[in-house]
C-alpha cells in the first residue's frame, strides 16, 4: 500500500481458478471506480504447476507492473513460498490453515534451481524454517501478517447449506474463498464482487449462487476475525465509461473495426486467444448507415500449420478482402517464405506477431521482446514491409486497425509486433473510440475504373504503387508469381525488367517513409529540453512512463521516445531528438538491444546506456525507476540487466 | 458470344520440354473451360512450384503462381474469401505430395468446393530428375545415382483417407478423357482431386508414353500393344455414392481399385460423394449471410472511410463503468 494504491496477487496451481479469481478481482475493483493493471504469469502446463496473477489497483491510471505485493492471496502451499519475499512490510498473506504444517521441502513441484535459490536466501537471512508456518513467522518480524483461512471448514459450511454431499465437488471454489477473504480483509464493497461473479459465470445461476455463498462465507470470516490489516480498499465515484480487457481482445476489436474479414491461425500461445475471441464474434453488427441486411462477418480459419495460415491469408487478401493472421515466434518462423511471396506480389497481408520467450520453443508462456530484428529481416531477399509496435493495450486496438491501411496503401505486408506482456495483461481504460479509426484502401479499384483498358497489376509507376484490383474483378485478369515478373505478372528473368520491378517495390517504402506522419510513428513524452532521452518500444512503455514520473517528482528531467514504427524508421526525427540528449538510454526486453542497433545503423547515433531484460518477465516500473535513477546519479554501468520476476 | 479456345490462351511462350505431358494437361484445362463456358475473370488458377507451376501463365484467367507445395492454402484462402470464383489449383507430385503433403491431407478434411489437379510424373523435373514421392521403390529413373530407396505413396488411397469427395485419375496424353475428367471435377459439389499420370520425357525413362501405352507387351493375337491404362467407366465400375449407406462400401471399393498399378492402371472416377456438406455450407450454418455477402464482397467503410463495423456489443461486454 503506497498511498491509495493496492497490489494484490493470487497464486495457485494451474487449473485451480487463478485466472477467474483475478478476473473477478479486477472487474470488482473496476466496478468500484478503480483503475486496474493485471499481469498474468503461467507455466506451459495444463494442470498443477504454479501460476499467478499480479494486480495493481489505484484511483489513478496504472499502466505497469510493480515489484511489491501488498496482499498475497494463496490457494496452495507453493504460492506462499514462491512469493513470500515479495510481500511488502505491513502487507499480508492469505493462506489455507491446512498448509501451515506443510514442510516446505515436501512440496513436490519445486524445480531444483528454485530450491537452491531459496536455500541461499534462507542462509543470507540466517533462518531455517521447516514448515510454511515457520516461514510465515519469520516474515512477521518484517510486519507481514498471516491470515490463515480454514478453506475446507468454510467449504463444508457451503456444502451443508446447499446440500451437496461431495465436498470434492466444491474444492474448485477455493479460489473464490481466497478472493472473499481478500476483500473481507480490505473491507471492499461486496456488491461489486457479486456483480463481477455474475458477469464471469454468465448464465449459470446455480454456479453463481454457490460462488456468491462461498464468497460471503470467506468475506465475513476474514472481516470478523482479522482487524489488523491496515488498509481499506475504497470505491471511488466516477462518471467515466471504462472497459477492462486484455491485449488480445484489443487487437481483435481493432481488426474488426478496421475491416478485417478473414483471419487464419494455427493454435499457439499467446496468440490463439485473439482468434478464438474473433471466432466467438464472427457474425458482425453493422452501423445503421450501412446496408445492414447484407450482413457482416469475419471468417476465422484454423489451419494445419502457420505456413498454410499466412498463405491462406494472402490468398484471401488477393480478392480484396482485408485478411490477417496471428501468431507468435515459432509460427512466424514458419511463415517467412510466405511473407516473402506476399512482399514480391505486393499483397497487403497483416501479421499480428505476439512475441514470447525465444529462441526455439523458448519460454512458451513467458514474455520476450527479442524478435524486432527477425520481423525486420524475415524471409530471403529484399522487399518492403512495415512494422508497427504497440506500447500498450489501447495502442494495440488502434494499431490493429491502421495496420490494414498501411498494408493496402503500400500494397505490402505489415507486421504488427506485440508481446506477451500486452497479450495477457488486463487493464482498465477509458472506453475506446472506434470513430477515431479511418479506413484508407489506397489504390484499390473496382471494375468501373478499368473497363476497356489493359490492366497491368504491376505497372511501373513513380510511387511504385500500382493500381490494385481484387482477384475476380470481371473483365480483367492478372497474374502473380513468386518469380521476378513483368508488369502483367508473368515470369521474367530479363535484367532490365528485374531492375525496374525491384526498384518499384523498394520505392514504396521510401514513399511510406515520406507520407506517414512522424506522429503516427513515434510517441514523445516529457520535457523537450531535458538532457536525458529514453528510447523504447513495446510493452515497457508503461513502466518507463511511471518511472519517469517518479523521477520528475524527485526533480529529474527527462523525455521518452517511444518508437511505434521501427520500419520505416522516422530516422531524421529520431536523430534530431537524440542529438539534443546528453544521456541516451534504451530500455528493451532483449539481450542485444535490437532497437538501439537499428537506430545506430540508420542514424549513426549510439546509445549511452542500455537497460535490458530477458528473463521471461516484463519490466516493472520499480526496476526501470531504479535503473534510471542510477543513470541520473552517474552511478550506472553502461549496461544494466534487470532480473525481477517470479 | 460463346467463348473459344483462343480466349483462354496467352501469348506467353510455353517453355516445357518437347513431348512433356504438361502440354496435354494445358490443352485439357483450356478445353474444359471452353466446354464449361467459364469467363476468364471468373476463373482463378493457382499453382505451386515446379514444371506444372507455369501452367497459369499460359491460361488467360487469373493465374496465381505460388510457393512450393503451398498452392492449396492460397487457393482455399481466395475461394473462401470469394466463393463465386471458380478455383482450380494445380500441383506437382513433389509439390503436392512431398513438401505440401500436410496441406493435401488437411484439404480433404474441409471439402471446399474447388478442384485440385496433380501432375504426377514421378520425378522432380526442374531440379533435374530426383525421385518424387510417387516413384515406386527400387526404380531408378535415368538421373538417379541409385535406385529409389523409398516406397511410392498412393495418392488415390491417400485422398480417400483424407476425405476428398471426388477422386479421379486421368492421363496427360488422353486429352479427351482428361478434359472430361476435369469438367466433372469442376462441376463436382465439393473438393475434387484429379491425379494426372504424366510422362516426363526428359527424366522419367521408366514410366514413359510407351510404357503407359504397353508397347513392351504386344498382344500375339492382334500384334498390337496392350495398354496399361484402362477406363473405369468402361469396366462397369461405379464410384458414385448416391445414398449415405453407399459411402462405406464405395470407399472400400475405391481403396481396392486404388491398389491396381503396373500391368493394369485404372483411370476415371474412383469415388464421388456429394452428400458430404461443403466447407461453404458448413460456414453458412454458422454465418447465415456468408454466401450472399462473403468476405470479398463486404463493404467495410462508408464513402468517407468511416468504418461500418459496430463493436458496440463487444465493448458493452467489456464495459465496467459508465
Amino acid at each position: 500500500m503506497i498511498g491509495d494504491e493496492f497490489v494484490w496477487m493470487a497464486g495457485g496451481p494451474q487449473g485451480s481458478g487463478v485466472d477467474s479469481a483475478a478476473n473477478i478481482f479486477g472487474r470488482a475493483c473496476c466496478y468500484g471506480g478503480l483503475h486496474v493493471y493485471g499481469k498474468r504469469e503461467y507455466h506451459s502446463n495444463i494442470k498443477g504447476l504454479h501460476s499467478y496473477f499480479h494486480i495493481r489497483v489505484s484511483p489513478k491510471v496504472v499502466g505497469a507492473d510493480v515489484d511489491r505485493v501488498d496482499l498475497l492471496c494463496t490457494f496452495d502451499a507453493e504460492s506462499v513460498v514462491r512469493h513470500i519475499w515479495e510481500v511488502a512490510p505491513n502487507g499480508g498473506i492469505i493462506c489455507d490453515t491446512e498448509v501451515l504444517g506443510t514442510r516446505i521441502l515436501d512440496i513436490p513441484t519445486w524445480p531444483a534451481p528454485f530450491i537452491d535459490e531459496f536455500r541461499k536466501t534462507l542462509d543470507e537471512k540466517g533462518i531455517s524454517p521447516s514448515t510454511i508456518g515457520d516461514l510465515l513467522k519469520e516474515v512477521k518480524k518484517n510486519s507481514v501478517r498471516t491470515y490463515a483461512i480454514p478453506y475446507m471448514t468454510l467449504l463444508k459450511e457451503v456444502s451443508d447449506e446447499i446440500g451437496e454431499e461431495k465436498l470434492s465437488r466444491l474444492t474448485r471454489m477455493i479460489n473464490v474463498l481466497a478472493l472473499g477473504a481478500s476483500f473481507g480483509l480490505v473491507g471492499f464493497d461486496k456488491t461489486h464482487v457479486e456483480k463481477a461473479i455474475k458477469m464471469i459465470f454468465g448464465e449459470k445461476p446455480k454456479i453463481i449462487s454457490m460462488n456468491i455463498l462461498a464468497l460471503s462465507k470467506a468475506y465475513d470470516y476474514a472481516e470478523k476475525k482479522f482487524s489488523d490489516f491496515g488498509f481499506k480498499l475504497e470505491s471511488v465515484p466516477i462518471d467515466e465509461k471504462r472497459i477492462f480487457l486484455q491485449g488480445t481482445q484489443a487487437v481483435a476489436l481493432g481488426k474488426l473495426v478496421g475491416g478485417c474479414r478473414l483471419q487464419t491461425y494455427y493454435p499457439i500461445t499467446p496468440a490463439a486467444d485473439e482468434s478464438e475471441y474473433l471466432e466467438e464474434n464472427e457474425v458482425l453488427e453493422l452501423e445503421q448507415s450501412a446496408v445492414k441486411s447484407a450482413g457482416g462477418s469475419i471468417l476465422i480459419m484454423q489451419t494445419e500449420d502457420e505456413i498454410a495460415a499466412i498463405n491462406m491469408a494472402s490468398g484471401a487478401a488477393l480478392t480484396g478482402t482485408r485478411a490477417a493472421t496471428a501468431t507468435s515466434g515459432p509460427g512466424f518462423s514458419l511463415m517467412v517464405e510466405g511473407l516473402g511471396w506476399a512482399g514480391n506480389n505486393e499483397v497487403p497481408v497483416v501479421v499480428t506477431y505476439y512475441q514470447r520467450g525465444a529462441p526455439s520453443t523458448g519460454l512458451p508462456t513467458r514474455h520476450g521482446q527479442t524478435d524486432l530484428r527477425f520481423a525486420l529481416h524475415a524471409s530471403h531477399g529484399e522487399f518492403p514491409r512495415i512494422i508497427l509496435c504497440s506500447g500498450d493495450i489501447e495502442e494495440c486496438f488502434y494499431d490493429a486497425a491502421r495496420a490494414f491501411n498501411y498494408a493496402e496503401r503500400y500494397q505490402t505486408p505489415v507486421i504488427h509486433l506485440i508481446d506477451k506482456a500486452l497479450a495477457n495483461s488486463n487493464r482498465s481504460y477509458k472506453m475506446f473510440d472506434p470513430s477515431l479509426v479511418k479506413i484508407e484502401r489506397g489504390q484499390l479499384l473496382t471494375e468501373a475504373d478499368v473497363t476497356g483498358k489493359e490492366y497491368k497489376r504491376f505497372q511501373l509507376t513513380e510511387s511504385g504503387i500500382s493500381l490494385r484490383l481484387p482477384l475476380g474483378t470481371p473483365g480483367v485478369v492478372f497474374w502473380n508469381t513468386g518469380d521476378e515478373h513483368d508488369e502483367l505478372g508473368h515470369i521474367s528473368e530479363e535484367p532490365m525488367v528485374r531492375t525496374g520491378m525491384y526498384e518499384k517495390r523498394m520505392r514504396k517504402l521510401e514513399i511510406a517513409d515520406k507520407e506517414i506522419p512522424v506522429k503516427e510513428r513515434v510517441n514523445f513524452f516529457g520535457d523537450v529540453d531535458a538532457s536525458v532521452t529514453i528510447v523504447s518500444w513495446g510493452s515497457p512503455k508503461g513502466a518507463v512512463l511511471e518511472a519517469m514520473e517518479r523521477l520528475r517528482q524527485e526533480g529529474y528531467k527527462m523525455n521518452f521516445l517511444q518508437v511505434r514504427m521501427p520500419h520505416p524508421l522516422p530516422k531524421e526525427y529520431i536523430a534530431e531528438v537524440l542529438g539534443k540528449a546528453e544521456k541516451k538510454v534504451v530500455v528493451e526486453g532483449n539481450y542485444a538491444a535490437q532497437l538501439a542497433g537499428i537506430i545506430r545503423e540508420q542514424t549513426g547515433v549510439a546509445m549511452d546506456y542500455f537497460v535490458l531484460k530477458w528473463n521471461g518477465r516484463p519490466v516493472s516500473s520499480d526496476e526501470v525507476y531504479e535503473a534510471l535513477k542510477l543513470i541520473m546519479l552517474d552511478k550506472a554501468p553502461k549496461r544494466q540487466v534487470l532480473t525481477h520476476g517470479t | 458470344m460463346a467463348l473459344k479456345l483462343t480466349d483462354y490462351r496467352t501469348p506467353v511462350f510455353v517453355d516445357w520440354c518437347p513431348g512433356c505431358g504438361d502440354f496435354g494437361i494445358l490443352s485439357a484445362v483450356q478445353m474444359a473451360l471452353v466446354d464449361l463456358q467459364l469467363p476468364p475473370s471468373k476463373v482463378a488458377i493457382f499453382s505451386g512450384i515446379g514444371c506444372h507451376a507455369k501452367l497459369p501463365h499460359f491460361v488467360n484467367a487469373y493465374g496465381i503462381h505460388t510457393l512450393h507445395g503451398r498452392t492449396l492454402p492460397f487457393a482455399i484462402g481466395a475461394k473462401l474469401a470469394n466463393p463465386e470464383l471458380e478455383v482450380i489449383a494445380v500441383g506437382g507430385d513433389g509439390d503436392g505430395l512431398g513438401i505440401g503433403a500436410g496441406h493435401f491431407v488437411n484439404t480433404g478434411r474441409r471439402n471446399v468446393d474447388m478442384t485440385y489437379l496433380i501432375h504426377d510424373n514421378g520425378v522432380y523435373g526442374l531440379t533435374k530428375g530426383q525421385a518424387s514421392p510417387t516413384l515406386k521403390l527400387g526404380l531408378r529413373t535415368k538421373s538417379l545415382p541409385k535406385p529409389n530407396i523409398n516406397e511410392g505413396i498412393n495418392p488415390i488411397a491417400l485422398a480417400l483417407a483424407a476425405g476428398y469427395t471426388f477422386i479421379a485419375r486421368s492421363y496427360a496424353y488422353d486429352v479427351r478423357h482428361l478434359k472430361e475428367t476435369i469438367k466433372k471435377a469442376v462441376q463436382h459439389h465439393g473438393m475434387a482431386v484429379v491425379i494426372i499420370q504424366q510422362p516426363c520425357p526428359t527424366y522419367n525413362d521408366i514410366n514413359t508414353k510407351e510404357w503407359y501405352g504397353g508397347e513392351d507387351r504386344i498382344d500375339p493375337a492382334t500384334g498390337k500393344p496392350i495398354p496399361r491404362l484402362y477406363k473405369l467407366e468402361e469396366s462397369g465400375y461405379d464410384g458414385v455414392v448416391r445414398t449415405p449407406e453407399e459411402a462405406f462400401p464405395k470407399t472400400v471399393a475405391a481403396l481396392t481399385k486404388a491398389q491396381e498399378w503396373g500391368d493394369k492402371i485404372p483411370v476415371g472416377v474412383f469415388y464421388q460423394n456429394e452428400l458430404v456438406p461443403t466447407y461453404q455450407e458448413r460456414i453458412s450454418k454458422r454465418i447465415p449471410t456468408y454466401l450472399e455477402n462473403p468476405p470479398a464482397k463486404q463493404a467495410i467503410s462508408d464513402s468517407l472511410g468511416k468504418p461500418i463495423t459496430s463493436i458496440r456489443k463487444m465493448l458493452e461486454e467489456l464495459k465496467v463503468t459508465g
